[in-house]
């Protein structure tokens, strides 16, 4: 379960969302949209732990989410296979072939990452996703560069191995992914200019 | 912990890691001298012990922007900043995996390179001793001064003025220490201080990475 009372979160010293309530119940998925510069990816990585609570609260175990943003975090000299395990081991996991399998990545797992393509790459990094097993997914525009069958992989994923196991994702993105869940507009939570999260608060 | 040391240690093997980078940059330095200040031995002799840690400062400088610029650059450091591992063993496994790849490297070539500076033979245990006990200290400040900087595109000048104050004693000692072996003296003293600014740097510094390390990825 994932719970957010009035959540106000501010990005570089500026106040971006306020009052955001909502819920998530195990096993579902929650849709963020709201035009480019609202603040998905600040909410985002406000409930990841990455940036300070401005207001309000978010009830989770930090101990259970993960992030994925734009960027994979590939590295571009390691090969698949190494790239996954090196994960695992960090999440303290020791098995990454069913995430191959899961992503399509088998015939691929010994090239170096660096000659994949832009989607094969993306594909990659939502492998690691399978990888780590973590309950509460905090995924940022998952789908980007991914072709059609890359993105029912995607879903498939997402429906019949992490949301049937109980798991939570919440995922911002402009674009329709097929996905039955709810959908968050952030667009009425924009905060004022002078609303808390500013800078220089603590000096006036 | 032992993980990101590992895939540190892969990638600056592999091409592009610029594993040689500190070293050749090392062995040029060093090379170049003689050509600079003529072939007199009784004037290389005397300069050899600050031209052998200045240079060993310098190389290791060179490599230090890459410590978290890269993987701050492709996403993985904000993956594991939100990893179960604390950021400070992050900090301290990649201090320990450019120590590896910059220091040891260093410690190990330094000998013959004294060799072509007339270097007096007899300092050469000091020299060292003193680098494998100093060498530590520079990968560690540097980390710190790495993580201040993430932020910063091109922040290398920035980072090199942060990073030279405070490699002055690790400088100071480390050449003091080569200078006392050379004219025969007890070098006990420059070492104990040069293994104590290590062990400091060994104590604190991993948690000022970390601390900077999150302000940075606010």
């Amino acid at each position: 379960m994932l719970r957010v009372r009035d959540l106000a979160c501010a990005r570089g010293g500026l106040p971006v969302l306020t009052g955001v309530s909502f819920e998530v119940p195990a096993g579902s998925a929650l849709v963020l949209r709201g035009p480019n510069g609202v603040g998905k990816t600040t909410l985002l990585r406000t409930l990841a732990g990455l940036q300070p609570v401005v207001a309000g609260s978010i009830e989770v175990r930090p101990e259970q989410t993960a992030y994925a943003s734009h960027a994979d975090g590939v590295k571009a000299q390691l090969s698949v296979a190494e790239n996954l395990d090196f994960w695992a081991r960090i999440y303290g996991m020791s098995d990454s072939e069913a995430a191959l399998t899961t992503f399509d990545l088998v015939a691929l797992r010994d090239r170096m990452a660096g000659t994949l393509s832009a989607g094969q790459q993306r594909r990659l990094g939502l492998a690691r996703l399978a990888v780590i097993r973590r309950d509460v997914l905090m995924l940022d525009e998952p789908t980007i560069s991914l072709d059609q069958r890359s993105v029912i992989l995607f879903n498939t994923f997402l429906h019949d191995v992490h949301l049937a196991r109980g798991g939570i994702a919440v995922i911002a993105t402009h674009i329709d992914i097929g996905l039955n869940a709810p959908v968050l507009d952030l667009d009425p939570y924009r905060a004022a200019a002078d609303a808390p999260g500013q800078r220089d608060a603590v000096f006036v | 912990m032992i993980a990101v040391f590992i895939r540190d240690l892969r990638l600056a093997l592999r091409a592009g890691g610029g594993f040689g980078l500190g070293l050749v940059f090392y062995l040029i330095v060093i090379v170049l001298v003689p050509f600079g200040v003529g072939p007199e031995a009784a004037v290389l002799t005397r300069i050899a012990p600050g031209i052998l840690w200045v240079a060993a400062l310098l190389a290791a400088l060179l490599s230090l922007d890459r410590i978290f610029a890269l993987d701050h650059e492709d996403g993985a450091l904000t993956l594991l900043a939100t990893a179960p591992l604390p950021l400070e063993s992050v900090a301290l496994a990649k201090a320990a995996a450019h120590w590896l790849t910059t220091g040891l490297p260093l410690t190990l070539v330094a000998p013959f390179l004294g060799f072509l500076l007339h270097l007096d033979g007899a300092a050469y245990p000091a020299l060292i001793l003193g680098l494998l006990l100093g060498t530590p200290s520079l990968s560690l400040i540097g980390t710190f001064g790495a993580a201040l900087t993430i932020g910063i595109r091109r922040g290398g000048l920035l980072l090199s003025l942060l990073v030279l104050p405070l490699y002055v004693p690790t400088l100071i000692f480390g050449a003091e220490a080569v200078r006392r072996g050379a004219a025969g003296l007890n070098t006990t003293v420059p070492l104990m201080l040069l293994a104590a600014i290590t062990a400091g740097a060994l104590a604190i510094l991993p948690f000022a990475s970390a601390y900077a390390l999150r302000v940075n990825l606010r």
